[in-house]
């Protein structure tokens, strides 16, 4: 088999591994944080309604925690499998970051997720509610470290050759490294509207069932409020990330809003389908001069093309399609989660139609992060570490049969959790949990 | 200050690796009596590891992770060579993972389906770890000889496994469950000795560098006295389980625990002797930890992270399972 054909396998291993974890982290992080709100919510004040709430969303965090951890620990395994020149380019600085994950967020998360889950009963509040504040802090710091690692990874900083061998001069460069406050803002705020969307999605279904629950009125409730707050925070913090990106990875920019050539006064392409032959735009529309003025405040401002950077280019038909799907997805959330706060101002039972809405926008974050993710990986490509280490060179020398056997099996086991964990979590929530 | 960096995170991962196999070991081993229990049986054994497993799975990702980190070239040696066992492991923990929790939310909706899963996954991953683990201890070496023994190898550590998983039920279940487990506890007793046996007449007769450490003269003149005592400890041990094991027998009020603790003293010899057979190399009789090792200041970073963390670590673990001391109990609101 060609070499590039071994790599694309490799990578599309991986990509379906990575993608498939993302989903579940995307969802605990934040949801971490709304349980403990929860647990709160009941310890002050007792009602059953609050306790029923908790004891759902418990079984729909742990459900979602136990994917992410096995498919994590994959993870783990395939770095060495698919990408062994990765280690030994830059393992001195990835290496430690990656430990740090594992030390101080993933054992504190899953030990002290046992004592959440089963402990209610055999431990006091308090000390249940430390419990659940450690799984939240867990799940955050997890996500601090390897949006430090992928960062790094992005916008490399604070590393050093030493003889032959890459490693970090200044750690503190090396973890808040130039994209990283961003990238970490984007993330969170992302897990957050995913859980919010999720939330307020399953409480319309189980209001649906039975429009006199409780608990479900009142996270309906919480899932668009929050929403409603999160989703103009992460326009702002998304349009920052973007600038960001300008500066450090100008060609990921060039490929989001397919600019072939460097020009001056660059239009905003509306709709096109970018033509990696021709690298011409079939079928565009454009704004005229809109990039420009979004991305450095001048009609005529100069804007890098793809032709800049040859012969290091990512490819721009995911990538342009990737940014306009989240950006597209993350506009109607926006417009969705107001409508619901509007309509459920006062504690009113919104109407059906808008319950069975909510229902279907019940996974738009998942979607929107996918996308979102899709843009940022791809489009730093060819680099797996920008400017010092290419994906091609890191890629390891597992043979064709090996790759293609592991890669069905890995899809048939995905699909197959994917369809269980989906059925399971509307099971949960259409049965309610009745205060 | 000059610390051997290397040999430190030599002997944390040994550390890592052999809780994993102890903790996760009892896991999986209960996972693997399933279809031996009647369905009420069933839900007081997943009960008792209901807490536990998401941490105990954890210990694998430090294990991995510190041989990444800490000896990147071993880590794509070993695990290019162990390509697709290390995948169907992987698989093995998921199906068991997802398996287990969906047991227990999907109430009613194809739990037969679950447990079977949540069997099969225990088993499939057991024997891919003991299968690699067979294909480690020698060399990777290639030849229909050298198959059979990972077969036997990934055999013996399901009974191992299985021995685990009857102690702890011993420990924490009573009554006719708990006389169950006994019988268990002796069946995976055989099955270990069985392992134990085969690898330690295996490993010097593959490599010379292993029969070296052991035998002056092979098979019958140690190198000294003292490399006898770990196999005279380990008999011992397996001893001290089937000794306790009739007690129980016998008197219900006997001590419950002895037996899971000679389990993992089985465990805890087998490791050391082959930690003493392998050190100091980590692909045996090719790359020693020190050629394998990584940069002096990434592992001087992450040795500042593992000493800020494990005491906490081992102190909220220890709290973890004394919250769920005692006997297994079918949890009402779970």
């Amino acid at each position: 088999m060609e070499t590039t054909d071994l790599l694309l396998l490799a990578r599309a291993q991986f990509g379906l591994n990575i993608a498939f974890h993302i989903l579940f982290p995307s969802l605990t992080i934040a949801l971490g944080w709304i349980l403990l709100y929860f647990r709160i919510r009941y310890a002050r004040s007792g009602d059953p309604a609050w306790l029923a709430t908790y004891q759902l969303w418990t079984k729909v965090f742990a459900l979602s925690f136990a994917m992410g951890a096995v498919s994590g620990i994959t993870m783990s395994f395939q770095f060495g499998t698919n990408w062994p020149g990765y280690m030994l380019a830059v393992g001195n600085v990835a290496g430690p970051l990656l430990a740090y994950e594992v030390l101080f967020a993933f054992f504190l998360e899953a030990t002290f997720l046992g004592v959440m889950l089963f402990g209610m009963n055999r431990v006091p509040p308090w000390v249940h509610i430390f419990a659940s504040a450690m799984v939240a802090i867990g799940t955050s710091m997890s996500a601090f470290w390897i949006i430090a690692l992928n960062s790094w990874m992005q916008t490399p900083a604070g590393q050093v050759m030493d003889g032959g061998a890459l490693i970090a001069g200044d750690w503190w460069q090396v973890i808040f490294n130039p994209s990283m406050p961003y990238r970490m803002a984007h993330m969170l705020l992302a897990s957050g509207l995913t859980a919010s969307f999720v939330i307020a999605g399953l409480s319309a279904w189980r209001l649906l069932r039975d429009a006199t629950d409780a608990s479900a009125r009142q996270t309906l409730r919480t899932g668009l409020v929050l929403a409603a707050v999160l989703a103009p925070v992460q326009m702002f913090v998304g349009d920052q990330h973007g600038l960001n990106t300008l500066e450090h990875q100008p060609a990921k920019i060039a490929a989001m809003e397919a600019i072939w050539k460097t020009e001056r006064g660059a239009p905003m392409v509306a709709f096109a389908v970018p033509n990696e032959v021709t690298h011409q735009n079939d079928f565009a529309i454009e704004i005229p001069k809109l990039a420009s003025l979004i991305l450095t405040h001048e009609l005529d401002g100069e804007i890098k093309g793809i032709d800049a950077f040859e012969p290091n280019t990512p490819p721009v038909l995911p990538v342009f399609f990737a940014f306009r799907v989240m950006v597209g997805v993350g506009v109607l959330m926006l417009l969705f989660a107001w409508t619901g706060v509007w309509i459920t101002r006062r504690g009113a039972l919104p109407p059906r139609w808008m319950l069975w809405a909510c229902a279907g926008f019940t996974f738009s974050g998942w979607i929107a992060t996918l996308a979102g993710w899709l843009v940022t990986e791809i489009g730093r490509q060819p680099w797996l570490v920008t400017g010092v280490l290419k994906t091609a060179d890191a890629a390891g020398h597992a043979s064709g049969p090996q790759l293609g056997a592991s890669l069905t099996l890995y899809i048939i086991t995905y699909s197959a959790m994917f369809v269980a964990y989906m059925v399971v979590i509307t099971q949960l929530a259409g049965k309610g949990a009745h205060a | 200050m000059n610390l051997d960096l290397p040999l430190i995170f030599a002997v944390l991962m040994g550390m890592a690796i052999l809780l994993y196999v102890v903790l996760d070991g009892f896991d999986l081993g209960v996972g693997m009596l399933m279809p031996a229990a009647t369905p009420a049986e069933q839900a007081l054994m997943v009960a008792s590891i209901g807490p536990f497993w998401d941490a105990n799975e954890t210990w694998i990702v430090l294990g991995i992770g510190i041989l990444l980190i800490a000896f990147p070239v071993a880590h794509g040696e070993i695990l290019g060579a162990l390509y697709l066992p290390a995948a169907v492991m992987l698989i093995g923990l998921m199906l068991r993972g997802v398996a287990f929790e969906l047991r227990v939310k999907g109430e009613g909706w194809h739990g037969e389906l679950w447990n079977w899963l949540f069997w099969f996954g225990s088993f499939l991953a057991s024997f891919a770890q003991g299968w690699m683990l067979g294909r480690y201890i020698t060399g990777f070496a290639d030849g229909f000889l050298y198959y059979v023994f990972a077969l036997l190898s990934g055999a013996a550590l399901c009974g191992g496994y299985v021995l685990l998983g009857a102690t702890w039920l011993v420990l924490k279940t009573e009554g006719a469950l708990q006389q169950k487990t006994l019988a268990w506890t002796r069946w995976g007793l055989m099955w270990v000795a069985l392992g134990v046996v085969l690898v330690s007449l295996a490993t010097p007769l593959i490599s010379p560098t292993v029969q070296a450490k052991w035998f002056a003269q092979f098979p019958f003149v140690p190198r000294s006295p003292w490399v006898m005592l770990l196999p005279l400890a380990t008999l011992a041990a397996g001893w001290r389980v089937w000794r306790a094991t009739g007690r129980l027998k016998k008197d219900a009020s006997a001590p419950d625990w002895t037996a899971f603790a000679g389990a993992i003293s089985i465990f805890a010899l087998a490791f050391a002797g082959l930690a003493y057979s392998l050190f100091p190399f980590v692909v045996m009789d090719r790359i020693t930890i020190w050629q394998a090792a990584s940069h002096p200041s990434a592992l001087r970073m992450s040795l500042i992270g593992v000493v800020i963390v494990l005491p906490f670590l081992l102190g909220y673990t220890v709290f973890a399972h004394r919250v769920f001391r005692g006997k297994a109990q079918a949890e009402p609101n779970e």
